[in-house]
């Protein structure tokens, strides 16, 4: 084996070496928070949506997004009813209204999902066992993963109290738990009926509803029902979506149409760009102190090819050895937020792959910039 | 006697156009196998530059340089770094890598020619470090060990390899006279062993008889000195 200088020369100085790695592992750090961030921004959002147990969605064409409904008319829903294939349709309400925390009484805008209690509508776990609880009026479900500002209804109603509490004033039973989570968009969630959403907001107009779920019957393909919906209902006041799209155009409103997307990606941009001014620096300053003896090694008879492939070997060195706390801290940071947040942040192995591939680009690009320090290496004008 | 070195009406130049500056005039020199030669000269006489355009670490443009059968004259950088290999040098300050010990300093230079398996390469730079006296310190770093144990070492690394030719800068100019002494009297030795052509640049006036030879660099021009 021969000697590996690269190496040798990167861990002679320890102290240096410390500080380049702990560079490289904060931008790792930075670019998993803001690429993890983002990615459970845009899982949140759909959470919802992946929990209707439905094919086909209806909307408004003004809708933007799931937590700001504009409402249809129900009518609409119901001429579907008629079309080849399709099983049944659902009507869903989504409204936002302060909710009393039950013990310190303060008030925060809670999602309310307000569906039939007699329809297998949404598919989070708690929600089907507790379904004919909402049959009795002004009970609601209360999502037990919603942030810890909603009060402590879920460890109260466990314990076998009896929760009451305020929406919008007007006052609800808890009837029962189930798990949806805090979105970016929401900071917790009940469902109620539809008929107690009529109590709770008396100004609404029955006939108009927010989202259409249409189920059809096991084994049809959507296309051709998709096709005669547009048919039917060609006036242009709703949007025909399937459950792809129906979750596409929500991520698309976050990602494009919110400054969100857009800031987490600057997030990631920077801790990159930091990383790449750290390790340039750190290289540029090894590349400087070596430098007579790089042009020793010239001399000798060391072609620049070979110090070059030193620089990089340097580089991967340092993009694989930042990248390993990197990872291990942030694993543990993952764990905390999500803890902290009730939002979906986790490792994925396609993000872990993302941030070592950025890394190493981010050390490469560093080493052929700092690099260009070798040319004046130049044994003829060193001695 | 066969040839190491053989130039020919070399002349060298320095800047462009307005500016360029002739340093090196009509230079003729051959150096032969086994000899030790000392250039001696006025510091800017050109010393220097000879030296560099012999090593090949500096383009020659015009006139007939020949190192080991290789004309230098307008050769390509390929060549260049080729010959150089077969060069042992030796500089001022003795520019050993900080980051690697005495062994691997010298190892570097056996690595050059590929045939040769690490365990080999290890033998023969311990070998040659024996040969220069630091057999005891061959795991040392460089900051390590004294001025002149470094210079000890440079010289190992140049000769590990049993180059044809040695071109030394001033190897004794950082050191005291009874270490520079040594250091020479141990360059002298071991071209006498591997009959290797030693080209010594000096005006350190102490070492001046080890040498059979010595040549004179004054404004560019290169003279003959009388046998001392």
């Amino acid at each position: 084996m021969k000697i590996p200088l690269a190496w040798l020369q990167l861990t002679k100085e320890k102290s240096r070496l410390l500080i380049a790695l702990a560079g490289i592992t904060f931008a790792d750090i930075l670019m998993f928070i803001q690429l993890g961030f983002r990615d459970a921004l845009f899982d949140s959002a759909v959470v919802p949506h992946k929990g209707l147990n439905g094919d086909i969605f209806l909307m408004s064409p003004k809708t933007n997004s799931i937590i700001a409904p504009v409402g249809f008319a129900r009518r609409r829903l119901y001429e579907v009813l008629g079309i080849a294939g399709v099983q049944k349709v659902q009507p869903l309400y989504i409204n936002f209204a302060p909710w009393r925390d039950p013990v310190k009484r303060g008030t925060r805008n809670i999602m309310i999902i307000g569906i039939n209690p007699e329809q297998q509508i949404l598919a989070f776990s708690g929600v089907d066992e507790n379904r004919s609880a909402l049959k009795q009026e002004n009970t609601v479900l209360f999502d037990e993963l919603s942030r810890a500002e909603f009060g402590p209804v879920a460890s109260q109603f466990k314990a076998g109290k009896k929760v009451f509490s305020e929406v919008s004033g007007h006052q609800v039973k808890v009837g029962g738990l189930f798990k949806l989570g805090a979105s970016f968009g929401a900071d917790g969630n009940i469902i109620a009926s539809d008929l107690t959403i009529m109590k709770i907001f008396p100004r609404l107009n029955p006939s108009l509803i927010d989202i259409g779920v249409i189920k059809l019957e096991p084994g049809t393909d959507v296309e051709p029902v998709i096709r005669a919906i547009r048919e039917k209902l060609n006036l242009g006041d709703v949007k025909i979506l399937t459950r792809e799209e129906f979750i596409d155009f929500e991520v698309n409103y976050w990602k494009s149409s919110t400054a969100i997307g857009f800031i987490f990606t600057l997030g990631t941009a920077m801790g990159f760009i930091v990383g790449i001014v750290i390790v340039y620096q750190i290289l540029y300053t090894d590349i400087a102190n070596h430098l007579p003896e790089y042009a020793t090694l010239k001399a000798m008879g060391y072609t620049n090819l070979y110090l070059l492939s030193i620089v990089f070997q340097q580089a991967i060195l340092l993009a694989f050895l930042g990248y390993i706390p990197g990872l291990a801290i942030t694993l543990f940071l993952y764990s905390n937020t999500a803890a902290a947040t009730a939002l979906p942040i986790m490792m994925t192995t396609e993000r872990a792959i993302t941030v070592l591939a950025l890394t190493i680009v981010m050390c490469s690009v560093s080493g052929s910039i700092a690099a260009n320090r070798l040319r004046s290496a130049d044994p003829a004008d060193i001695f | 006697m066969n040839e190491v070195v053989v130039i020919e009406k070399l002349n060298h130049f320095f800047g462009e156009g307005e500016l360029k500056k002739q340093t090196l005039f009509e230079i003729n020199l051959t150096l032969f196998a086994g000899e030790v030669v000392i250039m001696k000269g006025p510091s800017g006489s050109g010393k220097t530059t000879l030296l560099t355009l012999i090593g090949a670490l500096r383009s020659a443009q015009d006139g007939s340089l020949k190192v080991i059968q290789q004309e230098l004259v307008k050769a390509k950088n390929s060549q260049l770094v080729a010959i150089r290999r077969n060069i042992g040098y030796i500089f001022q300050s003795h520019n050993l890598l900080e980051s690697l010990t005495a062994r691997q300093n010298v190892q570097m230079s056996v690595e050059l020619h590929t045939n040769i398996s690490s365990r080999e390469a290890r033998e023969r730079s311990d070998v040659m470090l024996n040969s220069v006296g630091l057999g005891e310190r061959i795991n040392y770093y460089p900051r390590q060990l004294s001025g002149g144990q470094k210079q000890r070492v440079a010289i190992a690394r140049a000769l590990v390899s049993h180059p044809k030719l040695v071109l030394a800068d001033e190897p004794t100019a950082s050191l005291d006279s009874k270490s520079g002494r040594s250091i020479v009297e141990l360059m002298q030795r071991l071209a006498h062993e591997q009959k290797c052509t030693i080209l010594l640049v000096t005006h350190d006036n102490r070492i001046l008889d080890i040498s059979e030879r010595t040549i004179e660099m004054e404004d560019g021009h290169l003279s003959e000195c009388a046998l001392v």
